[in-house]
């Protein structure tokens, strides 16, 4: 089985006075091969799983709610303005209170998803597709093409996002395709680093250097041995950057430089409930919570991609449900 | 060095025998996933001031582990579940942390494998060679810095004082390997634990290291366990083997005696495999398949897989260590029959 | 080390730039700057005064080298709100932000090497793990709305602290709590993780080694060791801590540069803005040196001598290594 010729140690010629290192015998240890699917893996996971609903409902919600509560979320009833939640007397849309024009809130939040979603998804796919693709071509490039990116990145990343936003947004003027086009342009170089690092690693590799011996060409390289590796790390990227991006949108319609009304989005609403703080609570409670909800569950299926797209720590998963794998939720990644 | 029985060099055995660390029967345990395991098991064996004892094995075989329990250094999943070691007397796996702490460094001293992580990057050297004497000693910065400045001569470093203020990185591995046994040896221990002290070094420089640790040795007369999986090494450094497989003391003597003769078919397939002691034209020998698994050790001899000599009792019944002659022991069932094969 | 921070403060000037050079671009390229800078009811008459004095019909040129004098000199223009200086009303407003800043991070830094040091201490402890649950309600819960809840529960319901202002003391209770959140998340991950690996660290084994008790292999080995990480991301960090300062200010009433440029903007005062943002920017640019110069102070690999034989390792550089840190806002 085992050959001490692979012994390191030995010298051309084989006269040596260095006897072989033990280390030599000892062989891989049996693996373990099975690898179960990842969806198979989530289901294991009751945190995982709780997650992954949560967003799928969210989901639901902004494709087919507007359709079928966008009348009620704009039909006003003066008769009953600012009504409180959990009373069914004035009927099933009032289960979370109505707001100061008597707009049904259950309705408002559930137009709101769209508007949340249809911000923030656009903003992470724009971010994610152009810093992941220029991140791995200066990675994989190396030299000025990486230094330039860098600094680019380094510039963007050196100014508040927030403020940005700001100004561009004054300049401009606040519409929703605005407000993706500069949450993605701020985002682009997170992407750009993680890609950026993992792509410098990996082309340098036996396996890229036996490709680039072949003959093949950078872009297929790029294509065939670099992207298949990185995405997992950037898939898991744009989920916790998903969050970023809706609490930024709502950071800005809270402002009043988002989302501008008759159109409503999560964090506009905690803006015109907080006028109302001493008498409609639920005003600014709800929509807020709406928010809280969506991102902690984000972070928790971040989390866990995280952990299962990762082929060291996959074993973690499989075991059986123990206190300890509460850690696996840390949405920050340890430094290495 | 022709055979490697005639390395052994007899100034190293004039020494006086004082039995410095006596360990008998320790066990250590590690806390996994998948179970409870046992990484060293039932190891015995002593050191004597002046004499070097190697602990020799494969990687995973648990002579790291035992180094790291001696030294009060095991990870915390890792644990002493039974056995003794007593140091002068004292036995350090009974300690509070905070009695055996007074041991490490006075009493015991240990060279780590790899210097570049060994050393904290942060601190210049000096500061780091200073810190046993400002720890049990009291002295202050200054004084210790005087005290580094000592120790990096003693070791061979050349331009001391305007090197103590360097820092490890940027150091040479030989020197920087120095600088770990400066430090290991900076209270004059009467125990040195080499843990791998040359694996990452090259050839010429592992020479002037081992050099060192035997002047050293014989300057303070301390005590010498050798942690190491070469043959060669074991063959010219020290004065008695312990040969350890999957967390067991199989074999243990004289290294002269042992390498010469040995009495377990584990030892003899280890020096089978040594170039040197095969001719022009035959093919070198290596032990077929692998160590078992911690988890999965099996009843009976813990070598039987890979045994040429097992029958139906080294599947029933684990040898225990049994004398085999002056200053030795063996854990087969069939060592007698080894010469035969 | 002069050429060091030569280069440092070089490669970091260059954000400060590009920001005074697009502030000025955004500021020119969107027609005609009267429509920035005036409010939206200004009448025609308004408009041609507005451009005629501040020479919005010169060369293009000649309008770039007024605005860098004018940038170099802190003068930024008149607000239009209250007639006064921009440059001196950004000037009064920092010192409150600074303040606010301040102290949020300094706890922020104390508070998260405590927390962060002892749940590394045993990971999957129960301090790991309720450490872990809080950076992450951090890093979930819009900073906004934690104000406003705050502002309801402490202040309006149960009155402990006014809603708004720096009137009294526990005026700073709320500002505070809800900036600290983020930066204190994110830190005590950051402190965790490092001191996590810091303490496997095989200088971790050689101290102890030496006899070492756990006070000093934790606070002189392993701290120190796990201070460079934390710091690589103090830059991110206090760049969020604006973000977040903008919000919380707006909201507690709090006199800074954060409720100076929401206000600003609500009232279309560009030049007030202009040169908050601004000093804003240079702030940043200051911050990074000094952390560029404390990460050198703490890790001698960084800093170039003679003898060095690794590659100079930037704070960037160390930062890129450490993937996907959670973004700060």
């Amino acid at each position: 089985m085992s050959s001490p010729l692979a012994n390191p140690q030995l010298p051309p010629g084989g006269r040596s006075v260095t006897p072989p290192s033990t280390e030599v015998i000892a062989l891989p240890r049996t693996l373990d091969t099975s690898k179960p699917g990842l969806f198979h893996l989530l289901l294991k996971d009751r945190f995982a799983t709780a997650a992954a609903i949560v967003l799928v409902l969210v989901g639901l919600t902004a494709l087919v709610g507007p359709t079928l509560m966008g009348d009620l979320a704009t039909q006003q009833n003066l008769s009953a303005t600012n009504r409180p939640p959990f009373s069914l007397a004035e009927g099933w849309q009032f289960i979370l209170g109505s707001d100061s024009l008597g707009r049904s809130m259950l309705a408002r939040l559930v137009v709101a998803t769209q508007t949340t979603l249809s911000v923030a998804l656009p903003a992470v796919g724009i971010s994610l597709v152009i810093g992941s693709l220029w991140g791995v071509w200066a990675g994989f490039h190396r030299g000025w093409r990486e230094t330039i990116s860098m600094r680019i990145a380094d510039v963007i990343m050196s100014f508040p996002s927030l403020l940005l936003a700001v100004v561009v947004l004054y300049v401009f003027s606040p519409s929703a395709a605005n407000i993706v086009l500069i949450l993605a342009l701020t985002r682009i170089p997170i992407y750009l680093r993680t890609a950026r690092a993992e792509s410098a690693e990996l082309q340098s590799r036996t396996f890229v250097d036996a490709a680039r011996t072949f003959g093949t060409k950078p872009a297929a390289i790029i294509r065939r041995h670099v992207i298949p590796v990185v995405l997992p790390t950037l898939l898991t990227l744009a989920t916790l950057e998903f969050c970023y991006v809706m609490l930024a949108e709502s950071s800005l319609s809270f402002l009043g430089i988002g989302i501008q009304p008759p159109d409503v989005s999560w964090g506009l609403m905690v803006a015109q409930g907080r006028q109302y703080l001493q008498t409609a609570w639920w005003l600014s409670l709800f929509p807020g919570l709406a928010i809280v909800i969506t991102t902690v569950a984000a972070n928790v299926l971040a989390a866990w991609l995280r952990i299962a797209t990762d082929p060291a720590q996959r074993w973690r998963l499989t075991l059986k449900h123990k206190r300890k794998r509460f850690i696996a939720r840390m949405p920050v990644k340890e430094v290495a | 060095m022709s055979t490697i029985t005639q390395t052994v060099s007899e100034s190293t055995v004039r020494a006086e025998n004082k039995l410095v660390l006596d360990v008998d029967g320790l066990v250590v345990e590690i806390r996994t996933p998948k179970g409870t395991l046992r990484a060293v098991n039932d190891v015995s064996f002593q050191a004597f001031s002046g004499r070097t004892i190697a602990l020799l094995g494969e990687s995973g075989c648990g002579k790291s582990m035992t180094a790291k329990a001696i030294a009060g250094l095991l990870d915390p999943v890792a644990d002493v579940a039974g056995g003794e070691v007593r140091l002068n007397g004292t036995d350090l796996a009974r300690l509070k942390p905070k009695e055996r702490r007074k041991f490490a460094g006075p009493e015991l001293g240990i060279v780590f494998q790899d210097a570049l992580t060994a050393l904290n990057p942060v601190y210049t050297v000096g500061t780091q060679l200073g810190e046993a004497f400002r720890i049990h000693h009291g002295l202050s910065a200054k004084a210790a810095k005087v005290k580094a400045v000592e120790l990096m001569r003693r070791v061979g470093i050349p331009e001391p004082e305007s090197r103590v203020d360097s820092y490890p990185h940027q150091f040479s591995g030989g020197m920087r390997q120095r600088v770990l046994i400066a430090m290991a040896v900076a209270l004059n221990p009467r125990l040195l634990i080499a843990d791998e002290p040359t694996t990452a070094l090259d050839v010429t420089v592992q020479a002037q290291i081992m050099a060192l640790l035997r002047d050293l040795r014989t300057e303070t007369h301390m005590a010498v366990v050798l942690i190491t999986h070469d043959l060669a090494l074991v063959a010219e450094e020290a004065d008695t083997v312990a040969v350890m497989y999957a967390g067991k003391v199989v074999e243990t003597g004289p290294v002269r005696e042992v390498f010469a003769r040995p009495h377990h078919p584990y030892t003899r397939g280890l020096l089978d495999s040594v170039p040197a002691n095969i001719g022009r034209g035959e093919d070198l020998k290596s032990i077929a398949g692998s160590p078992p698994e911690l988890h999965n050790i099996p009843v009976g001899c813990v070598y039987q897989s890979r045994c040429p000599l097992v029958q139906d009792i080294c599947r029933a019944v684990s040898p225990p260590l049994e004398p085999a002659g002056d200053d030795r022991a063996v854990a087969c069932h069939f060592s007698k029959e080894l010469d035969n094969v | 080390m002069w050429t060091f921070l030569r280069r440092r403060i070089i490669s970091s000037a260059i954000p400060l730039i590009v920001v005074i050079v697009g502030v000025f671009a955004l500021a020119r390229l969107t027609g005609n700057p009267a429509s920035l800078y005036l409010p939206l009811n200004a009448t025609e008459q308004m408009r041609e005064d507005f451009t005629a004095r501040n020479g919005f019909d010169d060369p293009l040129l000649v309008q770039m080298a007024n605005y860098f004098g004018g940038v170099l000199r802190l003068d930024f223009g008149v607000s239009l709100r209250t007639g006064e200086p921009a440059g001196e009303m950004v000037l009064r407003a920092f010192p409150a932000t600074l303040q606010l800043a301040g102290v949020t991070m300094l706890l922020a830094v104390v508070l998260a090497v405590i927390v962060g040091s002892w749940a590394a201490l045993k990971p999957n402890g129960i301090v790991d793990r309720i450490s872990s649950f809080a950076s992450m309600a951090a890093a979930s819960i819009p900073d906004f709305w934690l104000a406003i809840m705050g502002i309801w529960v402490f202040a309006i319901t149960l009155g402990w602290v006014p809603t708004s202002g720096v009137s009294s003391p526990t005026s700073w209770l709320l500002p505070i709590a809800v900036l600290l959140m983020r930066p204190f998340g994110v830190l005590v991950q950051i402190v965790r993780g490092a001191m996590v690996t810091s303490l496997s660290e095989p200088y971790i084994k050689l101290a102890r080694s030496k006899g070492a008790s756990e006070v000093r292999v934790v606070s002189r080995h392993a701290l120190r060791n796990a201070a460079a990480p934390a710091l690589t991301v103090a830059g991110d960090l206090a760049v969020g801590l604006i973000n977040g300062a903008v919000v919380v200010e707006s909201i507690f009433g709090w006199p800074g540069i954060g409720k100076l440029m929401i206000d600003s903007i609500l009232q279309r005062d560009f030049a007030v803005l202009q040169a908050a943002v601004l000093l804003t920017a240079i702030s940043i640019f200051a911050l990074n040196i000094l952390i560029d110069l404390g990460y050198a102070m703490l890790d001698a690999r960084v800093r170039p001598t003679t003898r060095a034989r690794k590659r100079r390792v930037t704070p960037a550089a160390a930062q890129e290594r450490k993937l996907n840190v959670q973004p700060t806002r």
